[in-house]
C-alpha cells in the first residue's frame, strides 16, 4: 500500500495513507471517522438550530430547511412515485445532506491544518470504505422496498418482460452498487487529486477554478447519488399496470 | 516492486485513464450539442434541457472517472507490487 507516495512541500499527496485505529482485529481508518463525525454533527447542530422555535413565516435558518425539504421531496417523488416516496423520503434526505456535506465539507474546510500521526483529513466521501457502505444500503433499501410492498411478486420483476432478462437483472443487482459507489469515490477523489496537484505545481491563485470545478462536480454527485437511490427504490416498489 | 511491475503500471494508469477519456469525451460533445439545438429551438425549455444534460453528463463522466480509480490502484495500491 502507499508504494508511490509523493511527499511534496506545498500540498502533500497521502493516497493509500491512512490513520489506522485498532479496534479488536479490524483496522479502521481513524481519519474516515473523525471527519464524518464533524459533518454528522455541523449538519445535526444545523437541524437543531433550524428547528427551534419554528414560526410560520420561516425565516433565516429555517428558511433555508424548509427549501431544502422542498427540493429532497420534489426528488423523492420525481423518482419513487406519488405513492410509495412519504416512506423513502427521509432516507433519500440523509443520504444527500450527507453526501453534500461531506463534499462540501472536505472541499472548504481547510483539513491541511490539523496535522495527523498518518494519512490526512479529508471529505469522508474520498474513502471507498465510505462509499461502499452507502451503496451497500441502497441495495438493502431497494430489496426491503420491493420485498416489503409486493411480498414475494417482487421477483416478477427479474422476468418481466420476459425471463430471458433473467441474468442481466441479476447481474444489474451487483453492478447498481458497484457503480454507485465508485462514481461518488472516484469523482471526489478526482477532484481533491486535482486541486492538490495544482497546488503543487502552482499554489497561488491557479488551483481555484480548479477548486470551482470540484465544488460543482461534488455537489452534482450528491444529487446524482441521491437520484440513482431513489430511482432504485422507485424500480422495486413501481407496480405494473396490466 | 521490480521496474518492470513500475514501469508496466505506470503505462498502464496512463492508458486508463487516456482510453477511457476517449468515448465520453465524443458522448459529452454530442449531448451537450444536442443540448444546444434544443435549447436555440425552444428557449423556454432551458431550465429542464439544463438540469437533464448536467445529470447526463455526471453518467458519462463516471466512465472516466472509472479508468481514473483503475488507475489509482495501480499507482498507489497496486495488488501486484509484491
Amino acid at each position: 500500500m502507499g508504494s508511490l507516495p509523493l511527499v511534496l512541500p506545498f500540498a502533500e499527496l497521502e493516497v493509500g495513507q491512512h490513520l489506522y485505529w485498532q479496534l479488536g482485529n479490524l483496522k479502521i481508518h481513524g481519519q474516515v471517522f473523525l471527519s464524518s463525525w464533524v459533518v454528522i454533527g455541523a449538519l445535526l447542530a444545523f437541524l437543531f438550530v433550524g428547528t427551534r422555535k419554528m414560526e410560520r413565516d420561516p425565516r433565516g435558518v429555517q428558511n433555508l430547511i424548509e427549501f431544502l425539504w422542498d427540493y429532497i421531496r420534489n426528488l423523492a417523488r420525481e423518482q419513487i412515485g406519488e405513492k410509495a416516496y412519504r416512506d423513502w423520503l427521509p432516507f433519500i434526505g440523509t443520504l444527500f445532506l450527507f453526501i453534500f456535506v461531506s463534499n462540501w465539507g472536505g472541499a472548504l474546510v481547510p483539513w491541511k491544518l490539523i496535522h495527523l500521526p498518518n494519512g490526512e483529513l479529508g471529505a469522508p466521501t474520498a474513502d471507498i470504505n465510505t462509499t461502499v457502505a452507502l451503496a451497500l444500503l441502497v441495495s438493502l433499501a431497494y430489496f426491503y422496498a420491493g420485498l416489503s410492498r409486493k411480498g414475494f411478486r417482487y421477483f416478477e420483476y427479474y422476468v418481466e418482460p420476459t425471463p430471458i432478462m433473467l441474468p442481466f437483472k441479476i447481474i444489474e443487482d451487483f453492478t447498481k452498487p458497484l457503480s454507485l459507489s465508485f462514481r461518488l469515490f472516484g469523482n471526489i477523489l478526482a477532484d481533491e487529486l486535482v486541486v492538490a496537484v495544482l497546488a503543487f505545481l502552482v499554489p497561488v491563485l491557479v488551483p481555484l477554478p480548479a477548486m470551482f470545478l470540484g465544488l460543482f462536480t461534488s455537489a452534482i454527485q450528491a444529487l446524482i447519488f441521491a437520484t440513482l437511490a431513489g430511482n432504485y427504490i422507485g424500480e422495486a416498489v413501481h407496480e405494473e399496470h396490466h | 516492486m521490480d521496474s518492470i511491475t513500475s514501469a508496466a503500471s505506470v503505462i498502464a494508469a496512463g492508458l486508463a485513464v487516456g482510453l477511457g477519456a476517449i468515448g465520453p469525451g465524443i458522448g459529452q460533445g454530442t449531448a451537450a450539442g444536442s443540448a444546444v439545438e434544443g435549447i436555440a429551438r425552444q428557449p423556454e425549455a432551458d431550465g429542464k434541457i439544463r438540469g437533464t444534460l448536467l445529470l447526463s453528463l455526471a453518467f458519462m463522466e463516471a466512465l472516466t472517472i472509472y479508468g481514473l480509480v483503475v488507475a489509482l490502484v495501480l499507482l498507489f495500491a497496486n495488488p501486484f507490487a509484491g
